[in-house]
């Protein structure tokens, strides 16, 4: 095109020239022969048909010739890319596969490339030959990155030469400059094969629902997407080795099993005797995610050991960290979060680090398993649910095997951020007759490692000499692929922010633990719950098949501390808020123990959203007769804000959570929350 | 007699089982059934099946799903005079989809599955029971929805 520009400048003053010259010579013999001829030849293009004199025709044939010249050219360039991509691609299929099938995926996913480029190749040969210098050049002009799934297709033809160094994703990933356009090159490169990581030759490079973590909320949005879509391919990817599993376990139930083989089985005992495992599916539920592009009905697929590290929004595409990149349809952030550390720990030396757990995953539960079987003395930092749980699960142990158990935190006693101040003072005498030894009031100044043993100095100068440190200071929000994407990080609460539907984009839903999200009746919030996550889970999932509907049932939570007291909660619980407490006596049969035998669930969230009406109703076994003598056996909580309650606890009573979510719901100002209170029945069982 | 105190923020109140014993006067707000927003039972208002229904626990999202939903689906408009009679042929697919995952649904005792059209005829009501697989497939019985139920 430029050529013939140029080309044609040269020509036209020639053009003009001629054609004046033709005008001169008809109107000389028009003088002369004193007749004009039947029109005059107006100025006009030299390409028009030929007209008197030589020199015309010398034009038409010179630019003709050019032109001719400059189509074969281009011609011959375009088919010349296309022969070297051909043998690039047939380079890259000549190396050792793993089985044939992946050759033949290779080779669907090369048939619609070459096509694509042959079709640019036809149309005007003059607009193609501008991709060429331009791949030549391997500039990283922002404009050849389209949004559109078509024309990358046809990028590759040009893209693939500008990669410097053909087959390893370093020297790919590596070339800065070719950033815009690699993606699209990554696309075939993948799917054509790579020698680093062989399982990525499998992989799926679409997947229609791609949920990123692979925790309780992206399982509960799993099985969502599935019911709600028959036949639906979901791709879970989780940078853990497990399939997804239930948390609550592991800082509970699986403590107290009796089994010693507990974990490498990771099955727990419920208090009916029925058995089940922390895995909410076995692995025969799931399929392969290389079966997944196949499987005739779909399927849940899991992807384990692999990290998204970046995500593309405008292309609906992630990259995992061993650079195989996935497209989808609809994705799901469900990554939930890290725990927190404290920063003394965190800038103390690495013997203090080593001798410090930070609870989390199964493995953070087998290696505290380990250890607390080893260890003479263990302190945990923190008095929110996991510290207090865990207090009280290795305290248990404690009477066996007289380990010391120490709790310390700056509150006033346990769950001091959640019960008013009577019942969190009542909570911690019962912690502490688990075996658990508390500091309460207490913050760490430093931590050191003396003599193969902790030492915890506080800012009061108290001093703790311990083996081993157990951190439950908090959870923070796993929002690293915020920035990738664009999506808005919440200031106040953490988490990405997404609104009641839990969109944070077209196609983007959050669920979990990193959503915070816009709950309709009581404001933006962000909850780190199971039930939350089983709930807005299926929300996410429900909304990802086209529900779209706000999150609207209220998820609840529970805490048990110890086998003999526990309780149920749900909506803002928070003990800054002013609260009324409606109390009755307690009973030997309001104990968690007696609650689970009855409704024949271990998991009490389970008991109330599953609501399997062949629950065993087990015969009351004889519970020992325990009576407590505190004030506080059982009762209801409410949390108030603006008169409105926006909380409720159901302290030692179970089985009533439709009531107090029905009262949530409702937002309304009770006069007389005794009132209110006798809804619950607080005297029955 | 009820018994209350004050601490800073916080009421506690303590009540008798007598205090207790008069009905409430709380006003609670009545339900819309057809509220979109609420998680439906196991039967729409509009008569389709939920099988989002958390009482299916993960018998429609399993690798047998497509045939349970088939079933099932087939025994709900069935209007037999025995419930599901002309459903055999899914029920038997189901089953031997089923068969093939023993890990997810437990086997039990083969008889069961001919005891399935007479069971089948019982629960059919207005109102939602709350399903148990065990009424829906012999072979699956509680213990699978224990094990599916998250």
């Amino acid at each position: 095109m430029l050529k013939c520009r140029t080309v044609w400048r040269k020509l036209a003053p020639l053009a003009r020239a001629s054609s004046t010259l033709c005008r001169q010579n008809v109107k000389r013999t028009g003088l002369h022969n004193a007749r004009l001829p039947a029109h005059v030849p107006t100025a006009h293009m030299a390409t028009g048909p030929a007209r008197g004199g030589g020199e015309n025709q010398l034009y038409v044939l010179l630019v003709g010739a050019t032109c001719l010249g400059g189509a074969i050219y281009t011609y011959r360039t375009v088919k010349g890319d296309q022969h070297r991509y051909e043998e690039r691609i047939a380079e890259i299929e000549s190396r050792p596969h793993r089985s044939t099938k992946e050759a033949t995926t290779t080779v669907q996913m090369e048939a619609p490339d070459v096509p694509e480029s042959e079709a640019q190749a036809t149309p005007s040969p003059e607009e193609s030959s501008p991709p060429a210098p331009d791949a030549e050049t391997a500039a990283p002009s922002e404009t050849t990155e389209p949004p559109q799934e078509p024309s990358p297709l046809s990028e590759p033809g040009p893209g693939e030469q500008t990669d410097p160094s053909p087959a390893t994703e370093p020297a790919a990933a590596g070339s800065p400059a070719a950033e815009p356009s690699e993606p699209q090159a990554d696309v075939t490169e993948s799917a054509a094969g790579l020698d680093t990581a062989q399982p990525s030759l499998t992989l799926p490079s679409h997947a229609p629902y791609l949920l990123i973590g692979g925790g309780t909320a992206s399982f509960a949005a799993a099985r969502s997407i599935r019911a709600r879509d028959p036949g639906a391919r979901v791709l879970i990817v989780t940078d853990e080795p497990d399939l997804p599993y239930m948390r609550p376990p592991l800082s509970k139930e699986l403590w107290f099993s009796d089994d010693p083989a507990v974990t490498d089985t990771l099955r727990f005992k419920q208090w009916n005797g029925k058995e089940r495992s922390i895995y909410f599916q076995p692995p025969s539920f799931y399929i392969t995610p290389e079966e997944l592009s196949n499987a005739e009905n779909g399927g849940v697929a899991v992807l384990t050991g692999k990290k998204v590290v970046h995500m593309d929004v405008r292309g609906n595409k992630v990259k995992l960290d061993d650079d195989t990149e996935i497209s989808y349809d609809k994705c799901l952030i469900a990554t939930g979060g890290v725990p927190r550390n404290l920063q003394v720990i965190d800038r103390a030396g690495e013997d203090v680090k080593q001798r410090t757990t930070l609870f989390r995953k199964i493995d953070d539960f087998r290696s505290l398993d380990k250890i607390s079987r080893t260890i003479k003395s263990i302190t945990i930092i923190g008095g929110g649910f996991l510290g207090s749980e865990l207090a009280c699960a290795l305290g248990r142990r404690s009477h066996d095997s007289g380990l010391e158990v120490i709790q310390m935190f700056p509150e006033k006693g346990n769950m001091g951020k959640v019960l008013p101040e009577y019942l969190s003072n009542w909570t911690t005498e019962k912690v502490k007759t688990e075996g658990v030894k508390i500091i309460s009031e207490a913050l760490v100044k430093s931590v050191t490692c003396n003599e193969d043993q902790l030492e915890i100095k506080l800012k009061d100068g108290r001093l703790v000499k311990t083996d081993h440190v157990v951190a439950a200071v908090g959870l923070e929000p796993n929002v690293d692929l915020a920035k990738s994407a664009g999506l808005e990080v919440d200031s106040d609460f953490g988490g990405y922010r997404v609104n009641a539907e839990l969109q944070a984009r077209s196609n983007i839903w959050v669920a979990g633990d990193a959503a915070c999200f816009y709950d309709i009746r009581l404001g933006r919030r962000r909850v780190e719950h199971h039930d939350h996550a089983v709930v807005s889970g299926r929300l996410a999932g429900e909304n990802m098949t086209g529900a779209n509907k706000p999150y609207w049932h209220q998820s609840m939570f529970w805490s048990d501390l110890g086998p003999d007291v526990g309780y149920e909660a749900i909506g803002i619980v928070d003990s800054s808020l002013p609260t009324v407490g409606v109390f009755a006596k307690a009973t030997a049969k309001d104990t968690p123990k007696a609650a689970t035998e009855k409704s024949g669930t271990g998991i009490r969230s389970e008991s109330e959203t599953e609501a399997v009406a062949s629950s065993a109703v087990a015969s009351p076994t004889p519970a020992p007769a325990v009576m407590h003598k505190d004030d506080y056996g059982k009762g209801v909580i409410f949390y108030l804000r603006d008169k409105v309650v926006v909380g409720i606890i159901l302290w030692n009573v179970f089985n009533r959570m439709p009531i107090a979510r029905k009262i949530i719901k409702d937002g309304e100002e009770h006069a007389d929350l005794n009132e209110v209170a006798k809804l619950f029945n607080i005297h029955e069982d | 007699m009820s018994y209350c105190r004050q601490e800073g923020k916080d009421r506690i109140v303590f009540v008798t089982k007598e205090d207790h014993e008069a009905p409430s006067n709380a006003e609670l707000i009545a339900d819309d059934p057809h509220d979109p927003y609420e998680e439906q039972g196991l039967i729409l208002p509009n008569g389709d099946i939920n099988w989002n229904c958390p009482c299916l626990g993960g018998m429609a999202s399993g690798p047998c799903g497509a045939q349970f939903k088939e079933a099932f689906s087939c025994f709900h408009s069935s209007q037999e005079e025995v419930k599901g009679s002309e459903c055999i042929h899914h029920f038997r697919n189901m089953q031997e989809c089923m068969q093939r995952y023993p890990e997810l649904y437990p086997q039990e005792e083969d008889h069961e599955s001919s005891d399935r059209p007479e069971a089948n005829s019982a629960p059919d009501s207005a109102e939602d029971p709350p399903l148990t697989p065990q009424a829906v497939a012999g072979p699956a019985g509680s213990p699978a929805a224990g094990q599916t139920a998250s």
